[in-house]
């Protein structure tokens, strides 16, 4: 009777994880099997084709908006990758007074709503007399990505046992030596993954760009964006099956590169 | 004393570009933007550096109030939903095999890693006149005219609890997780109900889970303006609307600012009773 009534809980608890995530991915799986959809504005199917793949090429504005995001992403996550490392690494090890206030402040860009931030650099940005586009999101960008790096090397190198540190330190390794040797290996998976994270969210990003991209730098959200608006065509279909795609690979290949190399710090650790 | 003094400068050193860039370009920008929400606006199109309190003045316009309380309304009403379907799916994925569980984690944040626009632009598919859900209801002969169902209220806060749900469901789950499961066997075995097990153990002790999902669902949900722009064709304003069209089309900069930091101390004071509740909870979770 009591196993009976459990496997029927398991029954109706598997039921509703099944029906959300079927939710989840309904609008996602359409947008893939519409991009190979022969028919223009319809939910009835065509047939398959890759018509819209060739008119995407082809569309010079959005193989232009396209090398933005790109330009963009790589640039502000390697930035902040540089600077959100030292960050952490200086504010784990020293000790500052100043240190809790810098980190409730750079942790601000991803606490407060993304419009905010927008508005902001609109503004201050006109006020300084930094011209909007490429260099404009840049710094726009590397100011949201800094706290996921900063973050995850945090949580990393809170994670190290300090002996091995100071074992190093012990057989005459100086401070430049550990940090290179030592520290650095143990924290680069973690550097790693906030790297790909901040590129990630710089590739996804409407906001922040949409306020400061100006006339000739559009990345690739702000023009779907304006599309979605206005006129929607299949070949968007066909550009979001793409891009999803790319952040799959991207991702999946990050797990692997991050698991194998805690894999193998572990075992050091060992 | 001598050696660490020099690592400390190494260490300063390092982290000054955390520094300057954390000063120069989040903090000058934010306190820039509500310098600018005390000032006049200019005839053409800048500002005028002259103190005024008009913009906050202005914000108690009936318009701009109820855009106010509407924008509150649904992020209410986007966390309360996003809790009552977030908090079931983590509790049911903690009860998972461990196995299962890694699975469900990874189909709970692949739609993480896809373009929001992508995701609401599926919804987009399904919902308009001609689009999936009517296509079929008109199949199986359920309606006769095409249902409206893109461009209503329903599909903003459909688009807004999509969107923001895995924020919900993770930290839920890593706290049911984690929860000590010994203490609800304990209240069972002392005679407490399913319900009131439930209710006095398992909940409380979840209590900061919920607490930091309700912040990461609701903060965020005040600002996405392009989730009620598409889904609801722009007809209802929202804060993060409103905002966007007075800097970007009214050119009111100073007003759009005023908007902003309030939309900026809902936020801040939000995370303040958050970071309160959490630190009182947290002793009683030990215990």
């Amino acid at each position: 009777m009591k196993g009976k009534k459990h496997t029927q809980r398991r029954w109706g608890s598997g039921i509703y994880l099944g029906v959300i995530l079927a939710l989840m991915y309904i609008p996602i799986v359409l947008v893939i099997v519409y991009s190979f959809n022969k028919q223009k504005i319809s939910a009835v199917w065509g047939g398959f084709s890759l018509d819209w793949y060739r008119v995407l090429f082809h569309d010079q504005q959005m193989m232009g908006a396209l090398w933005n995001s790109l330009k963009l992403g790589i640039s502000s996550c390697l930035i902040s990758g540089v600077i959100g490392t030292l960050g952490a690494v200086g504010m784990t090890k020293g000790r500052f007074r100043t240190a809790g206030a810098i980190e409730s402040i750079a942790t601000l860009p991803i606490m407060i709503p993304e419009i905010i931030l927008g508005i902001a650099f609109l503004t201050f940005f006109s006020f300084v007399g930094i011209p909007y586009g490429m260099p404009a999101m840049i710094i726009g960008h590397c100011t949201f990505c800094i706290p996921y790096i900063f973050i995850n090397v945090r949580t990393r190198l809170l994670g190290i046992d300090p002996s091995i540190e100071e074992a190093a330190r012990d057989l005459g390794a100086g401070g430049g030596r550990v940090f290179w040797d030592i520290t650095l290996p143990l924290i680069a998976p973690g550097i790693l993954s906030g790297m790909l994270l901040a590129f990630a969210m710089s590739l996804d990003d409407v906001i922040i760009s949409f306020f400061l991209a100006g006339p000739t730098s559009t990345t690739l959200p702000v023009r779907v964006y304006s599309q979605l608006k206005t006129a929607v065509t299949p070949e968007i279909n066909a550009l979001c099956t793409l891009t999803m795609g790319v952040t799959f690979c991207i991702v999946i290949v990050s797990q692997i590169l991050g698991s194998n190399k805690f894999k193998r710090n572990r075992r050091e650790e060992l | 004393m001598e050696k660490r003094r020099r690592h400390d400068g190494s260490f300063f050193l390092a982290m000054l570009p955390l520094y300057v860039t954390t000063l120069v370009f989040v903090l000058l920008p934010v306190l820039y933007v509500v310098a600018l929400s005390f000032m006049k606006r200019d005839a053409t199109w800048g500002v005028t550096s002259e103190f005024t309190l008009e913009n906050y003045i202005r914000l108690w316009d009936p318009i701009y109030l109820k855009v106010l309380l509407d924008s509150l309304k649904i992020a209410v009403k986007t966390t309360l939903l996003a809790l009552a379907i977030g908090y079931p799916f983590a509790y049911c994925m903690a009860k998972l095999p461990p196995r299962k569980r890694g699975i469900v984690m990874v189909l709970v944040i692949v739609p993480f890693w896809t373009n929001a626009l992508v995701r609401i632009y599926g919804w987009m598919i399904l919902l308009r006149a001609n689009g999936v859900v009517n296509t079929l209801l008109l199949e199986i002969g359920i309606v006769d005219v095409p249902l409206k169902l893109l461009y209503t209220d329903g599909a903003v806060l459909l688009g807004m609890v999509y969107s923001l749900l895995p924020f919900m469901i993770l930290p839920s789950y890593t706290s049911i997780e984690k929860m000590d499961w010994s203490l609800v066997e304990a209240a069972r075995d002392l005679g407490a109900g399913k319900m009131r097990a439930f209710l006095t153990v398992t909940l409380r002790l979840t209590l900061p889970g919920i607490l930091s999902g309700c912040v990461l669902v609701f903060v965020p949900s005040m600002g996405l303006f392009f989730i009620s722009d598409l889904l609801g064709g722009g007809k209802e304003v929202l804060m993060g609307n409103l905002i966007q069209n007075q800097i970007l089309t009214a050119r009111n900069w100073p007003f759009g600012a005023a908007l902003s930091v309030v939309m900026m101390l809902m936020t801040l004071l939000f995370l303040f009773v958050y970071r309160k509740s959490t630190k009182q909870s947290q002793p009683e979770g030990m215990a």
